[in-house]
C-alpha cells in the first residue's frame, strides 16, 4: 500500500488512488496522421522498466485530479509528483 | 497423570489467587491467571497435547511462543477461532480448546496408522500419485485426513472487529529489553511513540530468564519502563498485539488482540510510521537427532520459559543437548527450580567458562551429541554418543532440553526487503541493509547479549525521534549484572543418517531430513524449491525452530555453502492473524455497501425482487404480482410498456455535466459521433471508444448550452467514464478548457415511457410543451412537472415513446408517487431492470457487458454510421481504421431465432459452424421471451454475422445443439417510428 503524495492533497494512502498506468509518450494530435506502425508502438508499448518510470495516478477518493508520479518498480522509491 | 514435573510451590508471573477452569479436548483443566493453555496443561502433566499433520505422531509443547511447532489448538464455543498455537493462548475461565489434527483424541489418534505407512509417504509423494484424474478429486479427502480446525460455522456471537488508521513517529515493534529502551529513547524526546508486543505482558525474555539489572530483577525494570510510557500523552501502548505485516512506504499492521473496549473482539492497526524500530527478539531453534518430535523434547528456552514465567516444571528429570553456551543459562534456572538436570550434553568440545562457570554438580558431557530420544508416547532416555562414533550411551531422563542456536527473527525485517545475511558469529541469518526507513535493534538484529540489546534500542529509539524532532534526549541505561555467554558452533546433522527419517526440520509439517535428501536428489536443492516440494517452513509456525536446518541440510546434502542454498521468502503474516482482523468491519452488508435511488423503500413496498445492477446500485428486477412467476410478471411489464404505459427508475445512469469553451471539442474528440454541431436543446445517441478502437460505452449526449453539454452513461461505466474524460483533459489536452461535474446522483430520473406516456406526463402537470412539433425526439426542455423543478429529456431505452423526467433527488420520491397515481387511469405498471432488459432486447439496442464485452468496435455492432468521418481525429478512429482496413471477419451483431418455437437459448451459449464440437464462431448475448413475438428472441455476436442473414446458426445447449434462424437483430418497430411519435 503506497503512500502517495498529490500535489493538491498531500501525502496520501494508497487506497485513494486508481492507478492510471505509465505515461507514454504524449498522444499525437492526429493519431490518423502517424504510420500505422508508429500509432500501434504508441498504443501497445508501454514504458515497463525495472527502475524509476513515471505513472498517472487518479486521486479519485480525493480531489479528483490525475496526477503524475515518478515510481521506482523495484523499490516503489517515489520521486516527485506533478499535477 | 502425575510424574511429569507440574506446578512449583510458588514463583512465577501468574497470580495465583485467580485459579481458572478450561476445558481441553473435552476434559477440565486448571491453571492460573498468567498461563497459557501449554502452561496449563504442563502444570497438569500432559504429555500428549496433539497429533502431527501428516503421520499423526503423537506431539507435546515444544516451544514456549509463537514458535511453537507441536500444538496447535481451535478454541470452541461464542469465541470460536481455528489453529492457535497453545503456547501463546492464554487461559480463560470457562474456556474450551481442542487439538486439531486428531480424532477422536491425541492420546488414541484412528490417523495414527500413517505413522506405520510413512515410509510410502515420502516428500512429493502427493504430486507423484494424486495426478489423475486430478487433485481437484482427492483434494477434499487429503485436506480432512491432514485436518487443520475448520473456519468456525458460525460468526462470534457477539462483538465485532474493527480497522484503525494511525500515523506516528516511531513505531517499535516488540515490547522486550531493546524495544522497551527505544521507545522510551523516542517517546521523551517527544515525538508519537506506537510501542506493539505480542506478549501478555511488556517485557520480553526479562520475564523469562534471570537477569539482574541495577541489582534487580530485569522484569521491575521493564515494568518500571512501561509505567514511564504510560503516563505520557504521545505514546500508545499496545499489549497482546502482534506486529504482523511491514509494507510498502512504512505502512505496517498491527493486530491488537485483546482491545480494552467493550464489545470489540480484535482490533487492525495499520500505522503509517515515520520510522520502525524492529525489537522482536529471537527464536530458539531444534537440532536433529532420531525422534526429535517426541514428547518431552522442548526447546531450552521454553523449558526456562515455563519455570521462570508460569512456575512449571515440564519434567523432573532433563538433559540438556546443546551446541551454544545459551542453554547453560537455561539450565541453571531450571535446575534453581527443582528440577534433576542429569546432563549437558555439548557438541562443542568445551562450552565457554562462562558458561561452564554456570553449573556445578551436572555432568558435563562435550564432543556429544544425542543420538536419538526414546520412547513413544513421550521421551524415557536419550542416547548420547561421541561425534564420529563411540562411547554410545543411555541416560533415562523424562525431558530433553534442546538448543540448536537462535535466529534473529527478521521476519518484519525482510517484509520490508531488508536484505539479510548468513553470519558465522551467531550461525544464522542476520539483517543487513534496510529498504526502508527501519532500524532492527536487539536480539532480532543478531545481537544476543542484554546489555546491546539495551544500548541497540536506546540508541535507535534516539535517532528515529530526531528523524521527526530535534529535542532528543539520552536514556540512561540500567548497569547488566549477569554474564551472558553466548557461543555457538552450527551443527547441522544428525549422528548418523540412519536416523534420518525420523529427524524433523519441520515438525508441523513431518519435514524430514530424509525428505530433504529426496528433495536434493530430485533437483529440488535451491531453498525455495525444497520448500514447496517437501512443504518444510509452509506450516502455521512457518518453520521458525526448523528453517535454519533446512538450509543447513540442504547445503551440506549438496556440499555448498549455507548461503548458495539461499533463503525463502518472508511474508506476511508474521503469525497466524484471523479473518475478522483482517477484514475489521467490513462485514456483511458493508463489504460492499449498496447504492439506493430514493425509490427504493417504495420499490420495496411494492414487492419488488432486488437486484444489483452495476455499480452497486439496488435496482427492482420485477415486480411480481400475487401468484405470479418471475416470467408472468415480466411480461405483462413489458406488455404495458408495448400497449400502454410504464415507468421505470433510470436514476443510476451515470450523468455529467461538460461545461467550458472547449467543452465541443472534447465531445468530439471522446464520442465517435459529431456533437460540436448539435443545438441547444438537442440530443444525439452516441459511442465512446477506447483508443484501441472497441466500443467502451454508449448513451446520449445533449447540448444545453453553447459551453454546456449533459453527457449520460451507461450504469456500470459511470466512474469510468468519468476518469477517462478527466485523464483527457488532465493528461493528453491539457490546454482545453473544460470542466466535469458528476451529477449521478444530484439528478434522480423517472422514465414514462410507452405509447400512453405523453398522456400521464400531462396528467402530471408540466409547463413544457409536450406536443411532438415543440419537443421532437432527441431533444431536452427544462420546466417544472408535478410542481417541481424538473428536465424532460426524449430519450428512449425500449422503442417506445419515452419522457425521462429528471428531478433533484430530493424530489425524486414525490414525483415517483406523483406519476404512479396519475398514470393509473392509464394502467401504468413499474418496471424492473428483467424488463428493460426484455424492451432493449426486442428493439436491437445493444447493452454493455452483453453486445458490448469490450470486443466489438462499431461496424461490428452494425453501428458503423456512428463512426463519423469528416471531423477530424478522435479517440479509437484510427485504430478502428487500421482494423477495418486488415478485413478480416468479424463476429457480427445478429438476431437468433431458434426453429424450435418452445426452445429459449441460454445467454452466453457458444455458436459453433454446424453444432461441432470446435472453436466457436460466436456466443448468444442475450436471450428473451418477447411479448411481440410471442416467442423466444435473441441476439448474438456472430463470425460474419451480417451476410449469413437467412442461414442457420447452431447453439450448443449443455443437452443438446440447438438450431436457430439468422435474422437482422430487430425484432420491434425498426424504423423508430414508434419512439419519434
Amino acid at each position: 500500500m503506497l503512500l502517495l503524495t498529490c500535489p493538491h492533497c498531500g501525502p496520501r494512502d494508497e487506497r485513494e488512488f486508481v492507478y492510471g498506468g505509465p505515461s507514454a509518450a504524449k498522444r499525437p494530435d492526429d493519431a490518423g496522421g502517424i504510420s500505422e506502425e508508429a500509432w500501434i508502438e504508441h498504443l501497445t508499448v508501454p514504458p515497463n522498466p525495472v527502475g524509476a518510470v513515471a505513472e498517472h495516478w487518479w486521486h479519485a477518493r480525493g480531489c479528483g485530479e490525475w496526477i503524475e508520479v515518478s515510481r521506482d518498480t523495484a523499490t516503489h522509491d517515489l520521486g516527485g509528483t506533478g499535477g | 497423570m502425575a510424574g511429569f514435573g507440574g506446578r512449583m510451590p510458588a514463583g512465577g508471573r501468574i497470580d495465583r489467587s485467580r485459579p481458572v477452569s478450561f476445558e481441553f479436548n473435552g476434559r477440565q483443566h486448571q491453571g492460573f491467571a498468567g498461563d497459557t493453555v501449554a502452561s496449563a496443561l504442563l502444570a497438569a502433566g500432559e504429555r500428549i497435547t496433539a497429533r502431527s499433520f501428516k503421520y499423526h505422531r503423537p506431539r507435546g509443547i515444544i516451544g514456549g511462543w509463537t514458535e511453537e511447532p507441536g500444538t496447535f489448538v481451535e478454541v470452541l464455543g461464542a469465541g470460536a477461532s481455528a489453529n492457535q498455537p497453545a503456547t501463546a493462548l492464554a487461559v480463560a475461565d470457562g474456556m474450551k480448546v481442542r487439538s486439531v489434527n486428531c480424532w477422536p483424541s491425541p492420546k488414541f489418534d484412528l490417523g495414527a496408522v500413517n505413522q506405520l505407512y510413512a515410509g510410502l509417504i515420502p516428500a512429493g509423494f502427493y504430486y507423484k500419485t494424486f495426478f489423475r484424474p486430478g487433485w481437484r478429486f482427492y483434494e477434499p479427502l487429503i485436506r480432512r485426513a491432514a485436518g487443520l480446525a475448520g473456519a468456525p460455522a458460525a460468526p462470534p456471537a457477539e462483538g465485532r472487529f474493527e480497522t484503525r488508521d494511525w500515523h506516528c513517529d516511531v513505531l517499535v515493534a516488540g515490547g522486550g529489553p531493546a524495544g522497551l529502551a527505544a521507545a522510551l529513547a523516542a517517546a521523551r524526546a517527544g515525538v508519537r511513540v506506537l510501542l506493539a508486543d505480542d506478549g501478555h505482558e511488556f517485557g520480553g525474555s526479562l520475564l523469562d530468564r534471570n537477569l539482574m539489572l541495577d541489582s534487580a530483577p530485569g522484569a521491575e525494570w521493564a515494568a518500571q519502563a512501561v509505567r514511564e510510557l504510560a503516563g505520557m500523552s504521545n505514546v500508545v501502548l499496545l499489549r497482546d498485539s502482534l506486529v504482523w505485516a511491514y509494507r510498502e512506504h512504512n505502512l505496517i499492521l498491527v493486530c491488537e488482540r485483546k482491545p480494552a473496549r467493550r464489545g470489540l473482539i480484535e482490533r487492525n492497526w495499520r500505522v503509517r510510521a515515520e520510522t520502525a524500530v524492529l525489537a522482536t527478539g529471537a527464536t530458539e531453534r531444534m537440532l536433529l537427532f532420531g525422534g526429535n518430535d517426541r514428547p518431552g523434547v522442548m526447546l531450552a528456552s521454553a523449558v526456562q520459559r515455563y519455570v521462570n514465567r508460569h512456575a512449571v516444571r515440564p519434567g523432573r528429570r532433563a538433559v540438556v543437548f546443546t551446541n551454544n553456551d545459551s542453554a547453560y543459562m537455561a539450565a541453571a534456572d531450571m535446575a534453581a527450580a527443582g528440577i534433576d538436570v542429569a546432563a549437558v550434553v555439548d557438541c562443542r568440545s568445551e562450552a565457554s567458562p562462562a558458561a561452564l562457570r554456570l553449573l556445578s554438580d551436572v555432568e558435563m558431557l562435550p564432543g556429544r551429541q544425542v543420538v536419538r530420544a526414546l520412547g513413544s508416547r513421550g521421551v524415557r532416555a536419550v542416547e548420547v554418543a561421541k561425534r564420529g562414533g563411540g562411547g554410545m550411551r543411555r541416560i533415562p531422563c523424562d525431558l530433553l532440553a534442546v538448543s540448536g542456536g537462535w535466529n534473529p527473527s527478521v521476519q518484519l525485517w525482510s517484509q520490508s526487503r531488508g536484505g539479510i545475511n548468513y553470519s558465522e558469529n551467531i550461525a544464522a541469518y542476520a539483517p543487513a541493509k534496510a529498504a526502508q526507513a527501519a532500524e532492527c535493534v536487539g536480539a532480532a538484529s543478531g545481537a544476543f547479549s542484554l546489555a546491546e540489546a539495551l544500548a541497540q534500542g536506546a540508541q535507535a529509539g534516539a535517532r528515529a525521534a530526531s528523524r521527526s524532532s530535534a529535542g532528543a534526549e539520552t536514556v540512561e541505561l540500567p548497569r547488566v549484572e549477569t554474564e551472558e555467554p553466548c557461543g555457538i558452533e552450527p551443527l547441522w546433522e544428525s549422528h548418523s543418517a540412519a536416523r534420518e527419517q525420523d529427524c524433523f526440520v519441520d515438525i508441523f509439517n513431518d519435514v524430514t531430513v530424509r525428505d530433504l535428501r529426496i528433495a536434493v536428489s530430485e533437483g529440488f536443492g535451491a531453498a525455495e524449491h525444497a520448500k514447496r516440494y517437501t512443504t518444510a517452513g509452509m506450516g502455521l509456525d512457518q518453520g521458525r525452530t526448523g528453517g535454519m536446518n533446512v538450509y543447513g541440510s540442504l547445503a551440506r546434502l549438496r556440499d555448498v555453502g549455507i548461503a548458495d542454498v539461499g533463503v525463502t521468502t518472508y511474508r506476511p503474516p508474521v503469525a497466524p492473524v484471523s479473518f475478522g482482523a483482517v477484514a475489521g468491519m467490513k462485514e456483511g452488508p458493508l463489504v460492499l455497501p449498496y447504492r439506493h435511488t430514493p425509490v427504493t423503500r417504495w420499490n420495496i413496498e411494492a414487492g419488488a425482487v432486488m437486484y444489483e445492477a452495476g455499480a452497486r446500485w439496488r435496482r427492482p428486477g420485477y415486480y411480481p404480482a400475487a401468484g405470479e412467476t418471475m416470467q408472468e410478471a415480466v411480461n405483462r411489464e413489458a406488455r404495458a410498456v408495448r400497449g400502454g404505459v410504464g415507468i421505470y427508475d433510470g436514476s443510476p445512469l451515470g450523468t455529467f455535466e461538460v461545461k467550458g469553451a472547449d467543452a465541443a471539442r472534447l465531445m468530439d474528440f471522446v464520442y465517435t459521433n459529431r456533437m460540436a454541431t448539435l443545438k441547444a436543446g438537442e440530443g444525439r445517441y452516441g459511442v465512446m471508444l477506447t483508443d484501441d478502437g472497441l466500443v467502451f460505452d454508449d448513451g446520449v449526449c445533449f447540448r444545453l448550452g453553447e459551453c454546456r453539454f449533459l453527457v449520460s452513461t451507461s450504469t456500470a461505466n459511470a466512474e469510468l467514464v468519468r476518469r477517462h474524460l478527466e485523464k483527457i483533459l488532465a493528461v493528453e489536452r491539457p490546454e482545453w478548457d473544460a470542466r466535469i461535474t458528476d451529477l449521478t446522483c444530484q439528478w434522480m430520473n423517472a422514465t414514462i415511457c410507452g405509447p400512453r406516456a405523453r398522456e400521464v406526463v400531462s396528467a402530471l402537470g408540466t409547463d413544457v410543451d409536450l406536443d411532438p412539433s415543440a419537443f421532437p425526439f432527441m431533444s431536452i426542455r427544462d420546466g417544472t412537472v408535478a410542481g417541481v423543478p424538473a428536465r424532460i429529456a426524449r430519450v428512449s431505452f425500449t422503442g417506445e415513446l419515452s419522457f425521462e423526467i429528471n428531478v433533484r433527488a430530493r424530489d425524486m420520491a414525490a414525483l415517483w408517487s406523483a406519476a404512479i397515481s396519475a398514470g393509473r387511469a392509464h394502467g401504468i405498471e413499474p418496471v424492473g431492470s428483467e424488463t428493460s432488459h426484455v424492451l432493449r432486447v426486442e428493439k436491437g439496442f445493444v447493452s454493455i457487458g452483453h453486445e458490448v464485452d469490450g470486443t466489438a468496435d462499431p461496424f461490428d455492432l452494425g453501428m458503423g454510421w456512428v463512426m463519423s468521418m469528416d471531423k477530424g481525429d478522435f479517440i479509437g478512429r484510427a485504430s478502428v481504421m487500421i482494423r477495418r482496413g486488415a478485413g478480416e471477419p468479424r463476429r457480427e451483431l445478429v438476431g437468433i431465432l431458434t426453429k424450435d418455437r418452445g426452445r429459449t437459448l441460454s445467454e452466453g451459449a457458444p455458436l459453433t459452424p454446424g453444432g461441432r464440437k470446435e472453436a466457436t464462431e460466436g456466443f448468444v448475448t442475450a436471450s428473451v421471451w418477447s411479448v411481440v413475438k410471442e416467442r423466444p428472441v435473441a441476439l448474438a455476436m456472430l463470425m460474419d454475422g451480417r451476410s449469413r442473414i437467412g442461414g442457420t446458426a447452431f447453439a450448443r445447449e449443455l443437452d443438446e445443439i440447438v438450431e436457430a434462424e439468422i435474422v437482422p437483430p430487430v425484432f420491434h418497430g425498426p424504423r423508430g417510428e414508434r419512439l419519434r411519435r
